[in-house]
């Protein structure tokens, strides 16, 4: 499914969070998210999930204006990984991920095999099929992530939105949740703060003060210049003699003006 | 993939078992309601009485046992069943929607407003006779509802219509400044103007009190009692779906507003009912459904109806331990409710975390 926003804005209480955003993400196309602490990102991904109207623009999938579907009917398209969603009910790892079916059941579709299916699968997914039977206040905060990840893929989503899924994971599982999600046919936004890892989107956009000032592939995007400028990084930007592809090590964080004057 | 499918069956079977239960306990219950009383009356007459009223039978029985039977005993029994089953599933959904587990029936000052009402229409003697107890409390519950409500719009509609989730903690700030005022009110009401006596009523009934209920009382409470619970019922997994807060419901399709609006309109309205023929009995709508979750865990195809027969049973026990506990008197039926709960309460917090 096509993604796409134009002119998009969002404010709280008069303070602009979000302005003028331009976005078209093509069907089956990765697109990563980058940008510092309080640039948007959260803000951007709640309006492309439908969680809040837009102020000025319009999200629209498959051409389709967000605004003006149900919510019942966005969901059946479009998931959201949150950063945060925590629970004190004492409720199974496979209910959480059954909850994922919910905007496909109701009174003519009750729970079907169909669903237990779809629900092990996406257990499966995310390597937690193991843990099925374990309640959710039993888990590592890595192990609730996979199990958000889950939640969302039981949705059987066309478009997939992740809000820094890798946060909590261990090196092991951000690699094989990012190879996951690059190999899902469907179309993915995803919000990342390490920027190797959004190397391997296939195009990336670069969020600032509530703006996308950059987007495209990501080593036309990502350049020493761009690092110093918007994320406050000296950095150089190097080959990988194994495959080739572009790495990026971070030397020291720019001293903003007031720091170096010595007061 | 074997070891899941294995997992899921027995707690389907489970569920099949108790719905068949269901009914079959809770008749017991009401049974055990009519038969048990300080006027001891043989099973066998108990059965003669309804099986002349319901299936149109004619056996002899004493004419005062009948009406002991019919018009007290049996009425009384059904409206703690309605009463129990509506404050438990008021708790069962304020708790889900509000994501907070002290969440209870009262928490939007409905018990406040009634206290209010009741006072305003027995102590101040508003509307000069023309309102019952009933329907000052009924009204006063409404009143304070909706100021409850403007109040909780006000607060979370700084926010800009998003992060529903700090919506749910509007509301309850709102009930508790709500309930707070209409506290004042009531003790207000009753220094200012009440005798000793009437205080003295006044606080029996906000205690909860069964005594005067009769039939007419029943005609209100079932279908009130009946209609949260399809409503429950039809919401099930919209409950389910508040899981992990208003905003994750939201993204698995779940219109947050609409929804949340019309589940704590309804659970209001059947609570100010309650409320208004039986008072404010407290510690049902807290405990039942957090026993519950534990006995049948926390998904609401189980959890709704568990807990509205739970509560119901719950309720016709108290009422016949505050009818026989002692002799002569009648206890308030919260009294009965709160000695109960608090160490039920105790107990489920105590074991639930041994079991974590």
């Amino acid at each position: 499914m096509k993604l796409t926003a134009e002119q998009l804005g969002w404010s709280v209480h008069g303070r602009t969070l979000l302005e003028d955003v331009f976005l078209d993400v093509a069907p089956g196309q990765t697109f990563g998210l980058i940008g510092p602490n309080g640039s948007g990102k959260t803000t951007l991904l709640r309006l492309l999930a439908g969680l809040n109207k837009p102020k000025k623009g319009h999200v629209r999938i498959d051409g389709q204006p967000l605004a003006k579907m149900r919510q019942r009917h966005i969901a059946q398209s479009v998931a959201l990984v949150e950063q945060q969603a925590e629970t004190t009910d004492r409720i199974y790892v496979r209910e959480v991920v059954a909850l994922g079916r919910t905007p496909f059941l109701s009174a003519l579709h009750p729970w079907s095999t169909h669903d237990d299916a779809i629900v092990g699968q996406a257990l499966d997914d995310v390597d937690m099929a193991h843990m099925a039977g374990r309640l959710w206040h039993t888990l590592s905060g890595g192990e609730r992530q996979r199990v958000h990840i889950a939640r969302a893929l039981a949705q059987q989503p066309k478009i997939l939105l992740l809000d820094e899924p890798t946060n909590h994971l261990d090196i092991r599982h951000q690699l094989s949740i990012l190879e996951l999600i690059r190999q899902l046919p469907i179309t993915v936004v995803i919000s990342l703060h390490d920027l190797n890892q959004a190397m391997e989107c296939d195009r990336i956009g670069v969020m600032d003060g509530g703006r996308l000032i950059a987007s495209g592939q990501p080593h036309d995007v990502l350049t020493a210049q761009r690092l110093q400028e918007t994320f406050g990084v000296h950095a150089h930007v190097l080959d990988d003699p194994v495959d080739g592809k572009r790495i990026m090590r971070f030397r020291s964080a720019v001293i903003p003006p007031s720091y170096s004057a010595g007061g | 993939m074997k070891a899941i499918a294995m997992h899921s069956t027995p707690m389907a079977r489970t569920q099949a078992h108790w719905l068949w239960l269901a009914p079959l306990v809770l008749l017991i219950a009401l049974l055990a309601g009519t038969a048990i009383g300080e006027t001891s009356i043989p099973v066998d007459t108990i059965l003669k009485v309804l099986a002349n009223h319901l299936l149109g039978a004619d056996y002899a029985v004493d004419r005062i046992d009948a009406g002991i039977i019919w018009n007290y005993r049996l009425s009384r029994a059904i409206v703690a069943s309605c009463c129990g089953a509506t404050l438990a599933l008021a708790g069962v959904v304020l708790q889900a929607l509000l994501r907070n587990p002290l969440a209870d029936p009262y928490l939007m000052g409905i018990s406040a407003g009634a206290s209010t009402g009741a006072v305003a229409v027995t102590v101040a003697g508003l509307g000069a006779g023309a309102f019952t107890l009933s329907a000052g409390a009924f009204a006063g519950a409404g009143l304070a509802f909706g100021l409850v409500v403007l109040l909780a719009h006000a607060a979370s509609s700084g926010t800009g219509g998003g992060r529903s989730t700090q919506a749910a903690g509007a509301i309850i700030l709102a009930g508790i400044a709500g309930s707070q005022l209409f506290n004042a009110l009531t003790a207000f009401i009753i220094t200012k103007s009440a005798s000793a006596e009437q205080a003295r009523g006044i606080m029996f009934w906000l205690l909860g009190n069964l005594s005067g209920v009769r039939w007419d009382d029943a005609a209100i409470a079932f279908p009130a009692a009946l209609g949260g619970l399809l409503i429950c019922l039809w919401h099930r997994r919209a409950l389910d779906a508040f899981t992990f807060g208003a905003d994750s419901a939201a993204s698995m399709g779940i219109a947050v507003r609409p929804t949340r609006g019309l589940l704590i309109i309804a659970v209001a309205l059947v609570t100010a009912i309650m409320v208004s023929i039986v008072g404010a009995i407290g510690f049902v709508g807290l405990v039942i459904p957090h026993a519950m979750r534990f006995i049948v865990g926390t998904q609401h195809t189980r959890l709704v109806p568990a807990s509205a027969l739970a509560g119901a049973v719950f309720l016709i026990g108290s009422d016949i331990l505050s009818r026989t506990l002692v002799p002569g008197q009648v206890l308030p039926i919260g009294v009965i409710t709160s000695l109960i709960g608090a160490p039920a309460f105790a107990l489920i917090l105590v074991r639930g975390t041994r079991a974590q």
